[in-house]
């Protein structure tokens, strides 16, 4: 993990109970390398958790997602950036946070990707697929750095 | 991720995606599609029994040949989606904007 990532003021700040064990990762600005990150931490998470559909499913493309957007839009693909995977996971609760390098962006500002004249364009898709596939979506305020919380009983 | 393209006797173009359709490979599947397209194919079956999620990106690439290929007077038509990527497509209420099929041979009738 580089410096200016672990300074950064992260997403996740507070971590959630019951999460005992750690995964972290440096991911490239690469958009081919992010099959193989997401590959490699839902296979630890899927034996440690109680649910492996929700890993399978909304943990790989949630993770996919924000890999994507920090790579593509975070780093805006310079290669000289990182992006920064760490994942608290427990039986019942996973917590997944991604930092890129990049100046941040506002997340409150996205459109609805489901209303009828959105449905025919090619993006815009990724945070509200992040929003939905996850019980918690958090960032930090710069806005490059997102906590993604998933909890199953 | 690996595609595979063969074409009927009826003139559809099958391509079957084995694997994950996401960021790193989607523009492979469109200029697969795009150059037969370009080659005056009209019909198209894109067949996901063989694949575990889609991403965005991967949606974004299929709502733009849709798109495209019914500017051309084509048709594009989807099959073999798992229990995942139909929560996908209805997640983002893309169900409403493909023809979506069970089977591959359910999608080949319907040409």
């Amino acid at each position: 993990m580089r410096a200016a990532l672990s300074a950064d003021v992260r997403a996740c700040e507070r971590a959630a109970e019951g999460l005992e064990a750690e995964l972290r990762l440096t991911v490239p600005s690469d958009v081919t390398v992010v099959e193989e990150a997401v590959e490699l931490v839902a296979r630890h998470l899927e034996a440690a958790f109680v649910d492996r559909r929700t890993i399978r499913f909304n943990l790989r493309v949630a993770l996919a997602e924000a890999l994507a957007n920090a790579i593509l839009y975070g780093n805006a693909g310079d290669e000289t950036k990182r992006v920064g995977v760490r994942v608290l996971f427990g039986r019942h609760t996973v917590q997944v946070e991604v930092s890129d390098e990049g100046g941040g962006f506002d997340y409150r500002l996205l459109p609805d990707p489901t209303l009828p004249f959105a449905r025919m364009q090619p993006r815009g898709r990724g945070l509200y697929l992040i929003r939905q596939l996850v019980d918690e979506v958090r960032f930090n305020d710069t806005g490059n750095s997102i906590c993604m919380i998933l909890r199953r009983d | 991720m690996s595609l595979s393209v063969r074409r009927e006797p009826s003139g559809v173009v099958v391509v079957a995606v084995d694997g994950q359709l996401i960021v790193g490979n989607r523009q492979e599947l469109k200029q697969k599609i795009l150059d037969a397209l370009e080659a005056g194919d009209r019909k198209f079956l894109i067949d996901f029994t063989h694949t575990g999620y889609i991403d965005s990106s991967g949606l974004g690439v299929l709502v733009s040949l849709s798109k495209k290929i019914r500017d051309q007077g084509g048709d594009l038509r989807l099959s073999g989606l798992n229990e995942d990527l139909k929560t996908l497509f209805e997640l983002t209420k893309l169900d409403t904007l493909f023809a979506i099929s069970d089977s591959p041979e359910d999608a080949l009738t319907a040409f």
